[in-house]
């Protein structure tokens, strides 16, 4: 290997373009003979939207790794310890102890009591109708935002993996992955997406997995040896510590706390996760797949610390910053570093294939939400068939994915960060506390429901609007505006208070009392299991 | 043969579940399940909170090297991780010991019933 004592040469990068095409090229072909192979037995509504609840908790548990491991994730986390340090760490953590929120208190509960979406649950036992209508809108919003952050963050990355820097270069690869996205979720549902999914993931960690020892390795496996070559090669001792990026003000210390809440209730209120817990067969096995993926999930974050102070040290953050694609590249730029173009071109593979499985899952999910939720409950008032149902959701599929495009070549170049946190703080605020209440609150009622959830929708992007991230700042989507009189980035401090309190006042104030037959069914329902479909049999 | 998604409502229909609830049995999984999942939901919100809150205010504290270049933050952060798999695994075995067999002993009960007055066993695996 060439590179291995020398310095990274940017310029180098581009000579691998065609290694990086080929590699992907053989995922995505590799892929859609399975999709294709999967779909076979694509029948009902359950076929196409929960695989029909056919796969295992193992298989699950990998495939939501794979669904929650975006590029954000492992390109994002990454490049913000490389250059951040500890700040950066503590973002994986509110990632993983997120997952225990799902573990205890939504998981098992949801596989017991829904069918497709996570409007089923919400809806059991208040009135079908409104609260149907807001879950799905809070749904779609959560989606469209995470959507359109992965579309925007593809773009960026081409930059850097494939050597494209045009605009219309970038939009033609935006094209493409939106359209190979369409194909896989339209052909082979959520069968052909789980399955992207979990080779995915599998492909993912391995290649950290490699890339971890072999920094370790490097550093004789001694972690505080890798730590002090991070000091050296940084400059700066304070890399180790807390607060070089959050520490700044007491803004950014509260920015920080807000971010803190949104990210770790946030995970267990995600739709398109929340819909992977209807593929498995029984609730037993939903809680595999948690366990299964809490392990996965810590794993992969354990070895982003390491490749995070190894890029940093061997790479350096000069050097990362300075690289098209900016924090982005520490990874890229770390693979390149160890093994050569060849491992570069692994590592720009899969973090391309994680785009394309991510926003496969993003996708069906909005479009099972709209023809299960909008066309089937509400336009059609239940009575459409399961066919008709699974046709329009394959049309949303389509329009999905367009919109998806578009979007993303609009994104494109955009500050994309802060669309992914605005997910998570949409997820937390509109739909965490009406999950809680409805599972957990007997006297919780629909206005309750209803409150909770457009309050928590509105106010979450309401003070989005008017902070930092849209104007006023240097980063900003609209540099030369000042509205922002929210000083936080992030709204989670807010509105996810506001959300629970919402609901609690809907409900004390609602004269009407929901259906006590229904609330003990659900509650029957979802602690034992009774009546929840289990798997079809083919 | 595909599933009618309908059947296990139209099963479940016929059944009193305010009945269900009101017996000793269920408000017992009931206890057990809130008993463990609440309090454990709490403390690890809490712990969370803690160590995000020493991050973001005690740096000084948190900055204390404590082997070779390791300080207290690190060991911190990675015990959150430890604490995560612990909470995880101790869900699990308490579910397996005190709260499935309850469960499924209910579950049995109710979709039993069924078999007697439908003379067709329901819940997923109808023809």
């Amino acid at each position: 290997m060439i590179t291995i004592a020398t310095a990274v040469d940017v310029a180098a990068l581009k000579d691998t373009t065609l290694l990086n095409m080929g590699i992907f090229g053989l995922f995505v072909a590799v892929t859609m003979v399975i999709v294709f192979r999967a779909s076979r037995n694509n029948k009902t509504a359950a076929d196409y939207y929960a695989a029909g609840r056919s796969f295992t908790g193992s298989q699950n548990g990998t495939a939501i790794a794979g669904d929650y491991l975006s590029a954000a994730s492992f390109l994002g986390i990454t490049g913000a310890i490389a250059i951040n340090g500890y700040d950066g760490f503590m973002y994986s953590i509110g990632f993983l102890v997120a997952w225990l929120v799902a573990l205890l208190l939504v998981a098992e509960l949801l596989r017991n009591t829904g069918k497709f979406t996570m409007a089923d649950v919400l809806s059991f036992r208040l009135k079908q109708r409104p609260v149907r209508i807001a879950a799905a809108i809070s749904t779609l919003a959560v989606c469209f935002f995470y959507l359109l952050a992965q579309m925007a963050g593809a773009g960026s990355l081409i930059s850097l993996l494939l050597g494209i820097s045009d605009w219309g270069g970038q939009a033609l690869v935006i094209i493409v992955v939106g359209a190979l996205m369409i194909l896989y979720v339209l052909i082979g549902g959520m069968k052909g997406t789980t399955w992207v999914q979990i080779i995915k993931a599998v492909l993912l960690i391995a290649g950290a997995a490699v890339m971890t020892l072999w920094v370790l390795a490097i550093y004789g496996f001694n972690l505080s040896a890798l730590l002090g070559a991070a000091v050296d090669t940084a400059n700066n001792p304070a890399v180790l510590n807390p607060g070089l990026q959050y520490g700044k003000t007491e803004t950014s210390k509260l920015d920080f706390m807000s971010l803190g809440l949104a990210l770790v209730l946030g995970t267990a209120a995600l739709p398109h996760v929340l819909m992977r817990f209807y593929t498995v067969p029984t609730a037993k096995e939903a809680r595999k797949s948690v366990v299964w993926s809490i392990w996965l999930i810590g794993l992969f974050y354990l070895f982003t610390l390491v490749l995070g102070y190894g890029a940093a040290a061997l790479v350096g953050a000069d050097t990362i910053k300075s690289a098209p694609g900016g924090v982005n590249a520490a990874a890229p730029l770390l693979a390149f570093h160890l093994g050569g173009p060849l491992l570069l071109g692994f590592i720009s593979a899969v973090a391309f294939a994680t785009i394309l499985a991510v926003v496969a899952g993003l996708t069906i999910t909005a479009a099972a939400s709209f023809a299960h939720d909008i066309y089937a409950n509400v336009i059609a008032k239940g009575k459409a068939d399961a066919a008709t149902e699974v046709r329009v959701a394959r049309r949303t599929v389509v329009v999905i994915g367009v919109l998806a495009i578009l979007g993303g070549i609009l994104a494109n170049g955009q500050n994309v960060a802060f669309l992914v946190a605005l997910a998570f703080a949409v997820a937390a605020s509109a739909n965490l506390p009406t999950i809680i209440y409805s599972l957990f609150w007997r006297r919780f009622t629909t206005q309750g429901a209803v409150w909770s959830m457009y309050g928590g929708l509105g106010a979450a992007i309401i003070l989005i609007i008017f902070s930092p991230v849209v104007s006023g700042g240097a980063t900003s989507m609209i540099k030369d505006a000042h509205f922002a009189i929210f000083p936080l980035s992030n709204p989670g401090i807010v509105s996810i208070p506001l959300a629970f309190f919402l609901g609690w006042l809907g409900t004390v104030l609602d004269k009407n009392r929901e259906d006590p037959a229904k609330q003990a069914e659900m509650e029957v329902r979802s602690l034992t299991g009774v009546g929840a479909e289990k798997a079809v049999n083919h | 043969m595909g599933n009618d998604a309908q059947s296990p409502d139209a099963a479940a229909a016929s059944v009193d579940f305010e009945q269900v609830q009101s017996t000793e049995q269920f408000q017992e999984l009931r206890k057990r399940h809130r008993s463990f999942v609440f309090p454990m939901a709490v403390a690890f919100l809490l712990w969370y909170f803690a160590y995000v809150l020493l991050a973001d205010y005690a740096v000084g504290f948190m900055s204390t090297k404590v082997w070779g270049n390791v300080n207290i933050g690190l060991i911190l952060g990675l015990l959150q991780f430890v604490s995560t798999f612990a909470i995880t695994g101790w869900y699990v075995s308490y579910s397996n010991r005190k709260l499935d067999p309850i469960a499924s002993e209910i579950r049995n009960e109710i979709e039993g019933h069924e078999f007697d007055k439908h003379g067709n066993r329901v819940g997923g695996a109808n023809k």
